[in-house]
């Protein structure tokens, strides 16, 4: 199959076209909340409460016997939010922390959810079978209603994030100066983290619960490296979520035996490491690149510098000397004495040097930090 | 009992105390979530161990060298400890690049952690999702282990019948873990609470550190088989928190997280079996409800205390309080019963609470209406107030013990 095949399958085919729009809305929802979740270090918090949410869908098809997925989600919803409050609580009153108490709520929760679900299946309830592509997710049995439901919770956690844009992020970045502006840190607190329960819970049926998590983070993370504004990061931090989720859908459905989930979230981690190497301020390639730069500004200064003394002693400073004596010189090398020949510091006759007045001026003013342009 | 029911009771328990070890030394140096991380990384390492030994790689078969130790692998029966060191190798690999991630600086270390692990669990899923026909493993098997199943994979020398393969996996795994414990235990105890005391002693912390991660990732390989990723983890860190929660000294946590991991382990088994439902999400179920119990009702660190505690330093502050309006407030009209209530701003209760409490210490004396300090309740008010100028006012809390007949 190839791309424009591929592309005009998605416009036409039913199935297709609803997992694709369902994991890129998925994909927007959760890098657009994520990136609250990391920059309020509470990355870990996702995975917690997407392995919380299991006893509440296993609950509630116990108590409902039905399998339909807004009742399910809404007990994951529960569960999830009872699991986020008592990591809360743990931390807040007793001296456990903070990753004792994720660990803690995740397994076990996540543990109490499996034993429920092993009972539910030895149920002689017909309808039970699937309820366990919640653990990995199952694109596949996304359909239309769902992806109304995701649109239309998109939708209200956009309209909330922008009504309140300025509250999100002073509480992000200054919780104190929040508090004495009046504002109600903690509801605020708890209205953003409703949120991420409801983004991850919106999630399960796509990703499944394992790899819930990364959704939330990885968009995020990799938004992060390419800029420090919070409302650009937000946007960013969309576009590659719903990115991720085209991409791994369409990579999952050109192949047999891929399941969608773990390929999205590989796809999101390609993002993070190529915004990692890559992003121009923070990367680890650039940053590379500008360490060298710097090592050599600083050899060629030194080797400036070596030059100058030694033009010091005599009478004339342009007085030509022997290219040999630089050589025992640990910062010198044929390129910084080009470079310097280049930038009219230095003259080359034969096989010595002599440093020019513009060279012997820069030289003397190189410790004055005025000197800025002298690269 | 049968012999097998026994034999899953002595495994379950043999896991509980394996990882009980390593998970206190996990949750005092608040890398709980590390173990989470590796129980779920070390899922490709136990895939490309098995697709290895299973023959999925063809490219094995043409260099000599790896045909070769893939014969040598089966012919001594190595097959499942090469599968164990490679996925705990996996395990120590996530534990690297977490660090290198975390060292960059481009995220913090709790991103790092959630960025890692999802991507290596993702890798081990397809793995096995490509080659459903080649490898035995399935998804829900590595999330839940397969302990009902445990005593039917015999492990045969000579073609004497010496036991289930997964009791002598974690009966050495557990050797090796208790043998390091007492070795090393004054190093890990001291890197644990004093890094930079124990850094200056010469302890390498790095070594102490990687160590520790290997153990741990030696562990949840051993357990994973048996029990499954997250009942490995939850073996880890819900015993050494409710152990943590009772006491403070090193020795008696890792006692009692033996004791709460093995009582969990046998109850939950019988549960299971009550339930009909998977062992291992039983066993889960009782960590947890063992962890609700100790959470509420431990002595001084449990909800309940914690509250009650709140409650009555509540009350003594207010004591306080009413004390320092007495001391300040010679006019008979300011020392009314009923205009305390306006004054101070209190509700009904409160008022009624406080004053009783005050009586009840022979701080005050109530004539006609009229409030005034004894002078025991004169004293501990001029030495409260001489403490609060002075910026000490945590010695009020000492000076309570002398004064104080009953507590708030």
């Amino acid at each position: 199959m190839d791309l424009t095949e591929y592309i005009h399958l998605v416009f036409t085919d039913y199935t297709l076209r609803t997992i694709t729009l369902g994991t890129a809305i998925l994909g927007a929802v959760t890098g657009m909340l994520g990136s609250f979740a990391v920059l309020r270090k509470q990355s870990l918090l996702g995975d917690a409460i997407s392995h919380a949410a299991l006893p509440g869908i296993a609950i509630s098809f116990l108590i409902t016997g039905a399998k339909d997925s807004n009742t399910l989600l809404l007990g994951a919803l529960v569960s999830g939010l009872i699991g986020t409050f008592w990591i809360r609580g743990i931390i807040t009153k007793t001296h456990l922390k903070s990753d004792t108490a994720l660990g803690l709520i995740l397994s076990l929760f996540f543990g109490f959810g499996m034993l429920l679900l092993t009972f539910i299946q030895k149920q002689p309830n017909a309808n039970q079978a699937g309820l366990d592509k919640y653990l990995f997710g199952q694109a596949a049995t996304l359909v239309e209603s769902d992806v109304w439901l995701m649109a239309i919770v998109t939708g209200i956690c956009l309209f909330v994030l922008l009504l309140f844009w300025k509250e999100f992020k002073i509480l992000l970045f200054d919780k104190d100066y929040a508090k004495t502006l009046g504002f109600n840190t903690k509801t605020i607190d708890i209205l953003i983290t409703s949120f991420i329960v409801l983004a991850i819970v919106l999630g399960l049926q796509t990703v499944g619960v394992v790899l819930m998590s990364a959704m939330l983070l990885a968009p995020a993370a990799a938004a992060r490296q390419w800029t420090n504004s919070l409302a650009t990061m937000v946007f960013l931090a969309a576009i590659f979520g719903a990115f991720s989720g085209v991409f791994g859908t369409a990579i999952s459905a050109s192949q047999n035996n891929l399941s969608t989930g773990p390929v999205i979230v590989l796809v999101a981690a390609v993002f993070v490491l190529i915004s990692f190497v890559f992003s121009p301020s923070r990367g680890l390639l650039f940053k590379q690149i500008r360490f060298i730069k710097n090592r050599r500004a600083l050899e060629l200064h030194k080797t400036l510098a070596f030059m100058y003394h030694i033009a010091e002693s005599h009478a004339n400073i342009s007085h030509p000397h022997e290219i040999k004596i630089l050589n025992g010189f640990q910062g010198y090398t044929k390129g910084t004495l080009k470079k310097l020949v280049e930038k009219n510091y230095v003259t080359l006759k034969g096989s010595t040097w002599s440093l020019t007045k513009e060279g012997f001026e820069s030289a003397l003013n190189l410790y004055n930090q005025l000197n800025k342009d002298d690269e | 009992m049968s012999n097998a029911q026994i034999e899953i009771q002595l495994i379950a328990s043999l896991v509980a105390i394996a990882c009980a070890i390593p998970g206190t030394f996990l949750v005092l140096r608040k890398m709980a979530m590390i173990s989470d991380a590796i129980s779920h990384s070390i899922l490709p390492g136990i895939v490309i161990g098995f697709m290895f030994i299973h023959g999925s790689f063809s490219f094995v078969d043409n260099i000599t060298f790896l045909s070769s130790f893939k014969q040598f692998l089966i012919t001594y029966g190595l097959e499942s400890p090469f599968i164990i060191l490679l996925a705990a190798f996996s395990g120590v690999i996530t534990v690297v690049l977490v660090e290198y991630i975390q060292k960059t600086g481009l995220v913090k270390e709790d991103t790092a952690i959630g960025l890692v692990f999802p991507a290596l669990f993702s890798i081990g899923v397809i793995l096995i999702a490509k080659n459903a026909n080649d490898v035995h493993l399935d998804v829900d098997a590595v999330l839940l282990g397969e302990l009902a199943f445990a005593p039917f994979d015999r492990l045969i020398i000579d073609g004497t019948d010496i036991g289930p393969k997964a009791l002598w996996i974690i009966g050495v795994i557990l050797i090796i873990t208790i043998t390091l414990l007492i070795a090393f235990f004054k190093e890990l105890k001291l890197s644990t609470f004093d890094k930079g005391l124990a850094a200056s002693l010469g302890f390498s912390p790095v070594v102490i550190h990687y160590g520790l991660m290997s153990v741990s990732s030696i562990t949840t390989v051993g357990a994973f088989d048996a029990v499954g990723a997250i009942l490995v983890v939850a073996l880890m860190i819900a015993p050494a928190a409710s152990a943590y929660l009772l006491t403070t000294d090193l020795k008696k946590m890792l006692l009692l997280s033996v004791v709460f991991g093995v009582l969990s382990a046998i109850s939950g088994y019988w549960f299971a079996r009550f339930l009909d439902a998977s062992i291992s999400g039983s066993i889960t179920t009782m960590l947890g409800f063992l962890f609700l119990l100790v959470y509420l009702f431990a002595p001084s660190k449990g909800i309940i205390a914690v509250m009650y505690r709140e409650k009555q330093q509540r009350t003594e502050v207010s004591l306080l309080t009413f004390l320092l309006h007495l001391k300040n407030h010679d006019d008979e009209s300011e020392r009314h019963v009923n205009h305390l209530n306006e004054h101070i701003n209190w509700q009904k209760v409160r008022s009624k609470t406080v004053l009783e409490l005050a009586l009840k210490n022979n701080m005050i004396v109530i004539d006609n209406k009229i409030v005034s300090l004894t002078p025991k309740g004169d004293e501990f008010t001029t030495q409260a107030i001489d403490y609060i100028i002075t910026n000490e006012d945590a010695q009020i809390e000492d000076m309570k013990d002398d004064f104080f007949l009953f507590r708030g």
